[in-house]
């Protein structure tokens, strides 16, 4: 892609991401950062791509620890956030039977 | 080069991460309310999944896919194992922790990257050491957030011209950075001194920041690993993480702008004055004093109530009373006392914080109000019990202007018709400002750490009815 496409979906992105979070209540502020901090787990692709194409032991090894580090940010994202989301239930509705972990 | 077709393999991945990214949009969005909110996460994951297993194509049978499994696993099982066992009061430095990880892979990419030398041009060097050097500082500095709200670090350090100390380390790794981004130096001790000089610069602009802004900051730090997940989104052509990344950025800095205007603190004053030594003003203002009660007359008054509003604070959390008090409110419910729950946008240690620990006990969402929704009524209700809340219901941020806490917005507690308030002892509030509500006429202390205060309460009355 080119630099001008790049900064139309940099800029794009960017009111997409204004525009989404400006609709949500407060009570779901924690697990929307918590939600958001997930996606950008999205990271883990990058680092993949980075160790693929990694060559001696040096770019190896950065690589390694990038993996690491972007599948902790991706499953522990996901994880704190479904649990915390399960929780929330309206008085109206029975919630769903009983948790599981 | 590839398992399949090389071609063939990158059209697909090209092809998936347009659908990824249509995910994590829909997700996001159905994050926005409550009833969809669990549906909003398993997209998002869905999307994560398949964004995962279509890069597998990119790689070769050879040794780098194997570390790419091995680390997958590791990473992936440590927070795994770590996301499922944190208890909900823990979960802001949790998530603290998870993003600093992103911040690190970012810069890792950008690692790999700088020490291959130099790089196609100066547009992608540039985007390449601006997003190392964000990923740097939000990883290191959102560790030190972790280690300041897991108790690991107690105290804040500051010290005479820290500023002018983290502009010159700033400084410093924007002249490497510059080296780098242009080709004229991408030596290896060029590399690495940008990346040291990130990582300090991480850990020295966290270190003085107390506490009580920890949540603005592990905020900024997530919105500044989006921006720098983007920048090597587009240094490695990746559209996915260019668009996720985005906008991750400019949702991060709204809800950075959003906790920092509820609890009346600018970006500017959080990073760069710490909240500390503002402590021990204003406290000749207060008059009168504390009125203490027993737990069996405040059962009483509570259960012959109208209308009770409780206001929870994170004291509450602290003493994991939130079961015992959900169990008090549907015994009142049952004596048909109307009870509501209010809470400040910065009760718990984050906005919403409050509400996700709450919501662990069972109590519906639908009965919690915030505080534009709940203010008004407090003057229709009997009681409003304060358990663990100090400086969100405290009613000097209304009129006393030589307050560190002037102009924060309050729940206006004080104008309920009785105000019972839970607390261990008489000390002041995480800000160290005393609290006039507790001197007011209105007002009893009861005083007791909250799980065996509220246990009294609901014994009270049962004994009543």
């Amino acid at each position: 892609m080119n630099g001008v496409i790049a900064i139309y979906i940099f800029m794009l992105a960017a009111f997409t991401g204004y525009e989404v979070i400006s609709r949500v209540p407060v009570i779901l502020h924690t697990p929307l950062m918590s939600g958001s901090n997930f996606v950008h787990g999205i990271v883990l692709v990058g680092a993949m791509v980075a160790l693929f194409n990694a060559h001696g032991l040096l770019e190896l090894s950065i690589g390694f620890v990038g993996v690491i580090l972007a599948a902790g940010n991706a499953v522990g994202g996901y994880v704190v956030t479904e649990r915390m989301l399960e929780m929330f239930k309206s008085s109206n509705k029975k919630a769903p039977a009983g948790g599981h972990h | 080069m590839s398992t399949i077709n090389s071609g063939l393999a990158a059209g697909i991945v090209q092809t998936a991460y347009i659908l990824v990214a249509a995910l994590f949009i829909m997700g996001l969005k159905r994050m926005s309310s409550p009833s969809t909110a669990r549906g909003g996460i398993l997209w998002a994951g869905m999307g994560m999944v398949i964004a995962t297993l279509v890069t597998y194509l990119l790689g070769d049978f050879n040794l780098n896919l194997a570390l790419v499994i091995v680390a997958t696993a590791i990473g992936g099982g440590f927070a795994w194992w770590t996301g499922k066992r944190v208890a909900m009061t823990d979960m802001p430095q949790m998530i603290a922790l998870y993003n600093g990880m992103g911040g690190g892979a970012a810069a890792a990419i950008a690692a790999v990257e700088l020490y291959r030398g130099p790089t196609e041009s100066p547009v992608f060097g540039s985007l390449a050491v601006l997003g190392g050097l964000i990923g740097a500082v939000s990883f290191s500095g959102s560790g030190i957030a972790f280690g300041k709200l897991q108790g690991l670090i107690k105290k804040s350090f500051r010290f005479g011209g820290q500023q002018f100390v983290n502009m010159l380390i700033l400084a410093i790794a924007v002249i490497l950075g510059v080296l780098l981004a242009t080709g004229i130096n991408t030596s290896a001790p060029v590399v690495t001194g940008f990346f040291v000089l990130a990582l300090v610069l991480g850990v020295t602009m966290t270190l003085p920041i107390g506490g009580a802004d920890m949540p603005v900051v592990i905020s900024l730090y997530n919105a500044l690993t989006g921006l720098a997940v983007a920048f090597e989104g587009f240094v490695l052509q990746n559209a996915a993480m260019i668009i996720a990344g985005m906008v991750v950025g400019s949702a991060g800095t709204l809800l950075t702008q959003l906790m920092a205007k509820a609890m009346n603190r600018s970006l500017g004053n959080v990073l760069f004055s710490g909240f500390g030594d503002t402590a021990g003003a204003a406290t000749g203002t207060v008059s009168g004093s504390m009125k203490s009660i027993e737990a069996s007359d405040a059962g009483v008054m509570m259960a012959y109530a109208q209308k009770v509003i409780i206001v929870p604070g994170y004291g509450m959390a602290v003493g994991q009373a939130q079961h015992k008090v959900w169990e008090l409110a549907q015994l009142l419910q049952n004596n048909s006392v109307t009870v509501k729950f209010a809470i400040h946008p910065v009760a718990g240690r984050m906005p919403g914080h409050m509400n996700v620990l709450l919501a662990e006990a069972g109590v519906p969402y639908d009965i919690i109000s915030d505080l534009e929704e709940i203010n008004a009524e407090f003057e229709t209700a009997d009681v409003a019990l304060i358990i663990g809340a100090n400086d969100v219901v405290n009613p000097v941020a209304r009129n006393d202007k030589s307050s560190p806490i002037y102009g924060m917005p309050i729940l206006n507690a004080d104008k309920a018709k009785n105000v019972i308030v839970i607390k261990r002892g008489q000390g002041q509030g995480f800000s160290g400002i005393e609290n006039a509500l507790f001197f007011l006429d209105n007002t009893r202390m009861l005083y007791g750490d909250a799980q065996g205060a509220v246990n009294q309460l609901i014994q009270a009355v049962k004994s009543s009815g």
